[in-house]
């Protein structure tokens, strides 16, 4: 049953909270702002006392999972443990009650905080310099596209137009090209699941403005060939960018900068452990390599001895991308993280991770189809193809099933270069016992898919809602109450 | 042995456990597909870990290098009351933790949060749909640009006010740069934007006008025959508003907007240096297949009970990859939370109450500062919690700024900072968290600085 929506529990006369007795004489908005820009009634919002709405939350967040309550193999979005000293450090009040726009001597913390992020972020990543005002990973593709353009706009050579992104890329990065006026050219992964030179070679012209890749791929496979591939790239004129959602494979091992590319983006919220938060809040900040320092947005942050400033002097800069400095607070979780970590421990939580998704690679593949049958990175992707075709149960099916032992779903359908896929991700935050217990609960719904292929199909069973009617919902969409 | 790591839960016997099952004799034999010559030599060159204790104390200690005044700066942050209720919503794990809802039988929780703010967007706005949320509002205009370019496909300006946040219309400006797309200003008058004005510069080729209210100086416009005008045009209606002004200003809908668009930090959200806040973004009917990001739907589960979805994602880049209406795929989900839960516990008259206190505040602030000799209101304009006030020059401004804070008084911003067409001008907010003491402190210290 779902619960109340916070407008069926109103009642006429209830509130929730309070504000000091007014302490100057009160202003008549009739009178003070006009008739004809005074609203005739506030908004119809409901009416609840504070102990209604704290329930209410409450009971929504029984209905809802999280890493704090249980495994969350979400493939490509590293659900890592959030350490809770990160929540502590950014809610304390001297970044918390801070303007943005207060005088630049008021905020020399959440100055230092930012230049020192963004060195730590380039000593990680082996690149010059960056910003942190990109509010998630998109956001930082987008950036990192506009830099491609202004670096060609600089260079005239506009008839640079073409990127190519392999087939195995996420959603966002041909969206975000495609969106910055590029022409998108996708490339077929080969028979290793990777990028060839050979795929790459019909596009290297003067057209070309370069590549986005993850690496590791989506597959949780890493380029062998990257030096290979940004080499051609660059020699035939081109950029490279990096998506950085895989970056937790490599912290301390590889450094997209020592791999050859240009531009790169992070997702604070995946290798760095702030939380989602349900979608959001994240940061995906740029960094970049030398000659791509000048296009970086304004403003940014320097240091001339004990001293932070914000430059707004960057004559060849993009622009302003989002209204301040970005989001602020998930960077201070960020820090938080690194000086927790240090250098030793980055290294340590790629190779867990990578331990980790091996583990389950091996104990997994002999029921569950895998395709690039190699040593994984942080992830790897398997196929419910065969399972589909001998029981009918899909992808989906093992999700739900899934839910029901209290395990959140790998991601499915994606890459979608793989039928029915499975994209795994542990993340190095697991304990053996919770990959044993996961690798138990696969094999059980694999036997289930045998022997009982109707049950699953009606998995989830005990959860507040079974499968939700998505077709429908799409068809006639209702997405406000009674409006 | 290394150091053990809170977060990392492997024992020695573990690692020996899982590579004798994998089948390789060392963590490095995982990583042997990594070529030589891309491989790090040597250790990074970021400081050893530390305890939490020390991170901590460390953060600690950045937070104590700002400083906090008693504070009047606005131009889209806010100092306002948060209620401890909100708080505590903003750190359940259940959503502080979890991923974007996906798999609906598992994120029921947050699917109906997000329904239930997507719906007091529409309530406050006066539009039909909204959806999850955008990072920010000075990049939901670029959004809703977006919107109204692929609703008329020939057009290729976007009309902006000078009114609208500097910020604002350099995110436009970075958005739309290079791609043909022209972003044209329609200048203020009287510290307003005239429906002459717009008349004169809208041509066929404009998809949208945006138009911000209250706009950067404070002002309240009158959005009369706008609307009309702009339809005629077949372009579409952008405004702007910080919500909070709704419990007692018209919405946006009143006016005949088509898309309605700001930010929700004033509800429940910390300054916070300027993020994470939230973008809303709301709009006519008809627009809802083209509105970018997350939307959640009510639909029914298979015993047909009520549940709750994203839903239309075939809009999205993970279904239509480059075809995509937008390459956003988050939302600010958990700060949305923080303001549902605010307008939840506010109601309509705590919202209400909230503007007439901000606004009583701020019309005395404004008289106060009236008798002193030195200060020149920009306009006589209706105003809401902001108003512009200018001296004789940006020297002046920024001198008379700094020597406020000298006296522990973030007295305003001076706009022409960030746009020097309001050189000299400084703009301040008065939100319902000022006391009448700080308000007589400030005029008080006002009349010093400019003796």
């Amino acid at each position: 049953m779902s619960e109340l929506l916070l407008f069926e529990k109103s009642k006429e006369g209830r509130r929730g909270f309070l504000l000091p007795a007014l302490d100057v004489p009160a202003a008549d908005p009739q009178e003070v702002i006009g008739p004809s820009i005074c609203a005739d009634a506030p908004p119809a919002l409901p009416q609840l006392c504070e102990v209604e709405v704290t329930r209410h939350y409450q009971n929504l967040a029984r209905k809802n999972f999280g890493v704090d309550l249980g495994f969350y193999p979400l493939g490509s979005c590293t659900m890592k443990y959030n350490p809770k000293v990160n929540e502590e450090a950014a809610s304390l009040p001297g970044f918390c009650e801070v303007h943005p726009l207060q005088p630049e001597e008021s905020v020399q913390g959440s100055l230092k905080l930012l230049h020192t992020l963004t060195s730590f972020l380039c000593e990680i990543t082996g690149m010059s310099w960056g910003t942190m005002q990109s509010m998630a990973g998109a956001h930082g593709e987008f950036t990192g596209m506009k830099l491609f353009r202004a670096y060609f706009q600089k260079r005239g050579e506009t008839r640079r137009n073409r990127l190519i992104v392999p087939s195995s890329s996420h959603g966002t990065n041909p969206a975000s090209a495609h969106l910055s006026g590029f022409e998108v050219v996708e490339i077929p992964a080969d028979s290793r699941g990777l990028v060839s030179l050979e795929a790459l070679a019909p596009h290297l012209d003067d057209r070309l403005a370069g590549i986005m890749l993850t690496n590791p791929n989506t597959l949780g496979l890493f380029e062998t060939d990257i030096l290979e591939i940004s080499q051609a790239v660059h020699d035939s004129g081109g950029l490279l960018y990096y998506d950085g959602a895989n970056l937790n494979a490599v912290m301390g091992i590889s450094r997209p900068g020592d791999m050859g590319f240009d531009v790169i983006h992070l997702n604070l919220h995946k290798t760095f452990s702030t939380p989602h938060g349900g979608g959001g809040p994240g940061s995906g900040p740029v960094l970049v390599s030398k000659r791509l320092v000048p296009f970086l947005p304004v403003p940014d942050v320097t240091q001339e001895g004990d001293i932070y400033r914000f430059s707004w002097d960057r004559p060849e800069s993009i622009g302003k991308i989002s209204g301040f400095y970005g989001n602020f607070l998930v960077n201070v979780r960020a820090l938080t993280y690194i000086l927790v970590m240090g250098c030793d421990g980055l290294k340590r939580a790629s190779q867990m991770a990578v331990l980790n998704a091996n583990y389950l690679m091996k104990h997994l593949k002999p029921l569950y189809h895998l395709t690039y049958d190699v040593i994984c990175k942080h992830e790897f992707v398997l196929s419910a193809e065969r399972l589909k075709k001998e029981t009918g149960i899909t992808a989906v099916d093992i999700a739900k099933g899934l839910i029901e032992e209290g395990i959140h779903p790998p991601t499915v359908y994606f890459p979608l270069i793989v039928p029915e896929a499975l994209m795994i991700e542990p993340t190095e935050t697991e304990t053996l016992e919770t990959l044993d217990r996961f690798i138990e609960v696969m094999k059980h719904l694999h036997r289930r898919a045998y022997e009982d292929p109707q049950s699953l199909k009606e998995a989830p069973s005990h959860m507040a809602v079974s499968r939700v009617d998505d077709v429908g919902a799409a068809r006639h969409p209702r997405v406000c109450w009674e409006c | 042995m290394n150091r053990p790591i809170p977060y990392i839960p492997h024992t020695q016997q573990d690692i020996s456990v899982m590579l004798k099952a994998v089948g390789v004799s060392s963590v490095d034999q995982l990583f042997s597909d990594i070529p030589e010559s891309v491989r790090l030599q040597g250790s990074l060159a970021v400081p050893q870990g530390v305890s939490e204790y020390e991170a901590l104390k460390f953060m600690q200690g950045l937070s104590e290098m700002n400083i906090r005044c008693t504070s009047f700066l606005g131009c889209g942050i806010y100092d306002h009351i948060i209620p401890s209720a909100v708080k505590q919503v903003l750190s359940t794990p259940a959503f502080l933790t979890s991923y974007t809802p996906y798999q609906p039988e598992i994120s029921q929780g947050l699917l109906q949060g997000i329904f239930e703010f997507q719906t007091m967007i529409c309530r406050l706005t006066g539009m039909q749909v909204s959806n999850a949320s955008l990072y920010d509002g000075h990049t939901a205009a670029a959004e809703a640009a977006a919107i109204a370019l692929q609703a008329k496909r020939k057009a290729g300006t976007i009309l902006v006010s000078a009114g609208v946040h500097p910020f604002t219309r350099k995110v436009l400006e970075t958005h739309y740069r290079g791609s043909g797309i022209k972003i044209e200003t329609v200048e203020l008058h009287q510290g307003r934007t005239r429906l002459e004005d717009v008349k004169d510069l809208l041509s066929s080729d404009a998809a949208a006008l945006i138009v911000q209210t209250p706009n950067i100086l404070g002002v309240l416009e009158d959005l009369d025959g706008f609307a009309e005008a702009v339809h005629e045009k077949k372009a579409l209606f952008i405004v702007s508003s910080n919500p909070m002004t709704l419990g007692v200003c018209r919405n946006q809908a009143s006016w005949g907007a088509d898309i309605a668009i700001g930010d929700t930090q004033c509800f429940g959200l910390p300054q916070s240096f300027g993020g994470p806040t939230v973008g809303y973004i709301a709009a006519v009917e008809k627009l809802l297949r083209k509105m970018p990001g997350r939307i959640a739907g009510e639909t029914k589960d298979a015993q047909g009970r009520r549940a709750f979805v994203l839903t239309l994602q075939a809009r999205e880049q993970h279904i239509k990859r480059e075809r995509a209406t937008s390459n956003i795929c988050s939302n600010q989900a958990l700060a949305a939370f923080g303001t549902a839960s605010y307008l939840a516990l506010a109601g309509p008259e705590g919202l209400r109450e909230a503007g007439v206190q901000c606004m009583s505040k701020a019309h005395y602030l404004y008289e106060k500062l009236g008798e002193i000799p030195g200060l020149h209101p920009v306009v006589e304009a209706p105003f809401f919690h902001e108003f512009a006030f200018y001296l004789a020059s940006p020297e002046k401004a920024k001198e008379y700024l700094d020597r406020m804070y000298r006296r522990g008084i973030f007295a305003g911003v001076h706009l022409g900072e960030m746009d020097s067409r309001f050189d000299g001008i400084v703009v301040s907010a008065v939100t319902e968290k000022r006391t009448r003491e700080e308000m007589d402190r400030y005029a008080e210290c006002t009349r010093e600085v400019l003796a």
